[in-house]
């Protein structure tokens, strides 16, 4: 019996092997059908924040784009009449991972194009496999400015502004809403993410307010969840404004903690990509507390209004029973961005299925509408977006019985973001250089 | 006289097998095959020490410094050579595993495991600290060259995965070998019983040791390849989740065989890369409920397939 077991496993293993190498063979995807490869977190710590609402938000629009229920100019069916296919994968695993995914997305599962990407080590590892494959690459979501600040692709592009604007937003609302900071501390992740919106605030903060003091900067590591020490030792120092770039439940935790403290009544709190947790908080996030949403997204965009951001927020709240927070306006703008470059390279090419070189020349310095504003590719040689940005204050609506954003300041794209060919953080410490804000 | 015909021959077998399977693989799947060999490597070097009765949950350690090996010259040298690299990593390793080494020799079971762990999550929060080389987002690395040849696209998989191949079959040749020499066999009887080994003369901490850095150079050969194949490293190469996969690998193939490991990383890369595609929301449920199987039904890993096979046909 024992050793029959282990026969079985044996043919069971061989099996297995030729099994998964021979499904290779599969056919290429048809001229009908647009199969595009959605690449975000399923699992693990940014999976609840971002890469969930992002595939449901993605999901929804794929399902609407086929069945054409989007005013114009994105009344055609799915992309250019072809009609949308998506293959979900895990963004969980690592860069080493996702290398191997976006291969086999390519080349096993031969997809159209893929659209993903949060964590900012797959936006800098999978980009040169995008080049060496010829494969038509969207990361939407991730913020590092160094993916096309230290490299230059042919088939890569970002739909996403990077996350300089975030901190540059922030210190600008500070000063324009007349907010007295006399010295300001830091409590960010110890990871690349973390210390570059650090870096960035305090970049941006000695430029627009030189008096402003940095005092303490702390780096709890990634996915801590207790943050006792932290808050005592920001409450010790009493800076006028508390400055973090905290996400997910990191944030969740943190909120919670340090409201019971009431660290909020003594001094302000700027959270850069704060919008995403209110879903979760609920009331227990406090007033006054100084949100970004890294874009006009989510309750800033609703605070704005317009026909796109109705459609999202209206459809989304009916099929998930919340509000669209960040990640699905992210998703959506990258998949409008998608469907614009395909259905400009199918006017360019008399409406055949787009290849990969023609999708790559028609995204190149594009610009369309998204629920989160105009999106154009102006950096990175046409391949990095810029979009406009916007900083608003908690309140709690009583009567409504939900969270609502006042005070909200709205950034053109081009006052926030740094022109073409400069490096995000030089173009801060010069005092940005080229900015044109209203 | 007959096991040293037998290692050539098999030697033979394996490589025309696999330069030959390599010929017909789809692009994907040779890609899969590179990765999933140079990782048995690593897998390899636990599986050296697990026949002393060692599990290293630290190889990451070493996987980590053979790819950073690559990521660091190829950026700030410009060295792309695989040869050089491969040459550079494994004296890297050589010294890391060596001082390392002596002091590990001295630990068993869970002491040695936490120990080996800790070391490579000290170099894990050390590379995640230093912006200059990435922080926790790493770097990219160049594609490789072949002692001046430079190919692109499928040639180039198809030259990595046959420098992979001959890497591998060399190495696991060299292995078999050793473990079938006196200090392979004394590993084992360390494993069933340490305080007759040395009641016989022979010294464990030595033999541990050696053991150790052995297995340091076969990790550091492994994230060589697959840096380059990869094209980019990071601190993730060193944390204790990629030791984990590697120990993962270990059990799966047993320490009986040497191809059973190769087999076993194989399969592991192959379900997880189906799972994923088939079932991205409980992906590592069915790795875990694949390895709950294989430990169940086969409680020394694949290896003992083999095994049961060879001892039949003698």
């Amino acid at each position: 019996m024992k050793l029959s077991v282990k026969r079985l496993m044996g043919a069971t293993a061989a099996a297995a092997l030729s099994l998964g190498i021979g499904a290779g063979a599969q056919a290429a995807s048809h001229s009908d059908t647009f199969k595009i490869g959605l690449v975000t977190f399923l699992s693990g710590g940014a999976a609840e924040s971002f890469g969930v609402p992002a595939l449901n938000g993605g999901k929804l629009l794929i399902d609407m784009l086929n069945k054409g229920e989007l005013p114009a100019p994105y009344d055609q069916k799915g992309f250019g009449g072809m009609t949308i296919e998506a293959v979900e994968i895990d963004e969980a695993g690592g860069a080493t991972k996702q290398v191997q995914e976006f291969r086999n997305l390519v080349q096993r599962e031969k997809v159209d194009a893929v659209l993903g990407y949060v964590s900012s080590g797959d936006c800098l590892a999978v980009p040169p496999v995008a080049e060496e494959l010829k494969a038509f690459l969207v990361l939407y979501d991730c913020g590092t400015p160094r993916v096309f600040e230290e490299g230059s692709y042919n088939y890569v592009f970002r739909t996403a502004a990077h996350a300089t604007m975030d901190n540059v937003s922030l210190a600008k609302y500070m000063t324009s809403r007349g907010i007295k900071v006399d010295s300001y501390a830091g409590v960010n992740q110890d990871y690349a993410w973390g210390q570059d919106s650090w870096a960035d605030s305090v970049a941006s903060m000695g430029v627009l307010m030189p008096d402003a003091k940095a005092s303490t900067a702390l780096f709890p590591k990634i996915f801590a969840g207790q943050y006792g020490t932290e808050i005592s030792a920001v409450m010790r120092e009493k800076p006028d404004l508390l400055h973090s770039s905290l996400w997910g439940g990191d944030l969740q935790a943190f909120m919670l903690q340090a409201s019971a403290r009431g660290i909020h009544k003594r001094m302000r709190i700027a959270l850069a990509a704060g919008d995403h947790v209110i879903p979760q908080l609920g009331k227990k996030m406090p007033d006054g507390i100084i949100l970004g949403a890294r874009g006009m997204n989510g309750l800033a965009a609703r605070a704005k209004g317009g026909e796109l951001v109705d459609l999202l927020w209206d459809r989304y709240k009916a099929a998930y029973g919340v509000f669209p927070v960040q990640a699905p306006f992210r998703m959506w703008q990258g998949l409008l961005g998608v469907k614009s470059a395909v259905e400009k390279a199918m006017k360019a090419n008399g409406g055949m299925k787009p290849t990969a070189e023609q999708m790559a020349a028609a995204m190149k310095g594009l610009s369309w509408e998204a629920p989160s504003g105009t999106i154009t590719m102006a950096l990175g040689n046409g391949h990095q977006a810029i979009q406009p940005n916007a900083i608003g204050t908690t309140k709690w609506d009583e009567a409504a019985g939900e969270m609502t954003l006042v005070d909200v300041e709205y950034y053109d794209a081009e006052c926030v973001n740094p022109p073409d060919g400069v490096k995000a953080v030089e173009w801060i410490k010069a005092g940005f250089p080229g900015a044109k804000c209203d | 006289m007959k096991a040293l015909s037998d290692i050539r021959i098999t030697t033979a077998l394996a490589l025309v097998v696999l330069v030959g399977g390599g010929q017909l693989l789809p692009d994907w799947a040779l890609f899969l095959m590179t990765i999933a060999l140079a990782k048995g490597l690593v897998s390899l070097g636990i599986v050296m020490q697990m026949r002393a009765g060692l599990v290293s949950f630290g190889q990451g350690l070493f996987f980590c410094i053979g790819a950073y090996v690559s990521g660091l010259m190829a950026n700030f040298t410009g060295v792309t050579d695989i040869f050089l690299l491969t040459a550079l990593a494994v004296l890297a390793c050589l010294a890391v595993g060596g001082a390392f080494g002596p002091l590990l020799a001295n630990y068993r079971g869970i002491f040695f495991a936490m120990l080996s762990l800790s070391l490579s999550m000290i170099l894990y929060g050390v590379l995640s600290k230093m912006n200059s080389l990435g922080g926790t987002d790493g770097l990219n690395v160049a594609a490789p060259t072949f002692a001046g040849y430079a190919p692109e696209g499928r040639d180039l998989s198809m030259t990595l995965y046959l420098y992979t191949v001959v890497i591998v079959v060399f190495i696991g040749a060299m292995l078999r070998t050793g473990f079938d020499s006196q200090h392979g066999l004394v590993s084992l009887a360390i494993r069933s019983n340490e305080l007759r080994v040395e009641y016989l003369g022979a010294s464990v901490r030595r033999t541990n040791a050696i053991n150790y850095v052995i297995s340091a150079v076969l990790g550091g050969i492994g994230g060589v390849i697959t840096g380059l194949a990869i094209g980019h490293v990071d601190p993730e190469y060193a944390y204790w989740t990629t030791s984990g996969e590697f120990v993962f690998v270990a059990i799966l193939a047993g320490y009986l065989s040497i191809p059973a490991v190769f087999v076993a990383s194989i399969i592991l890369e192959l379900v997880r890369s189906f799972s994923n595609l088939y079932f991205p929301n409980t992906w590592q449920m069915v790795l875990g409920v694949f390895l709950l199987v294989i430990i169940l039904a086969l409680p020394n890993g694949l290896g003992s397939l083999f095994q049961r096979r060879r001892e039949g046909g003698s």
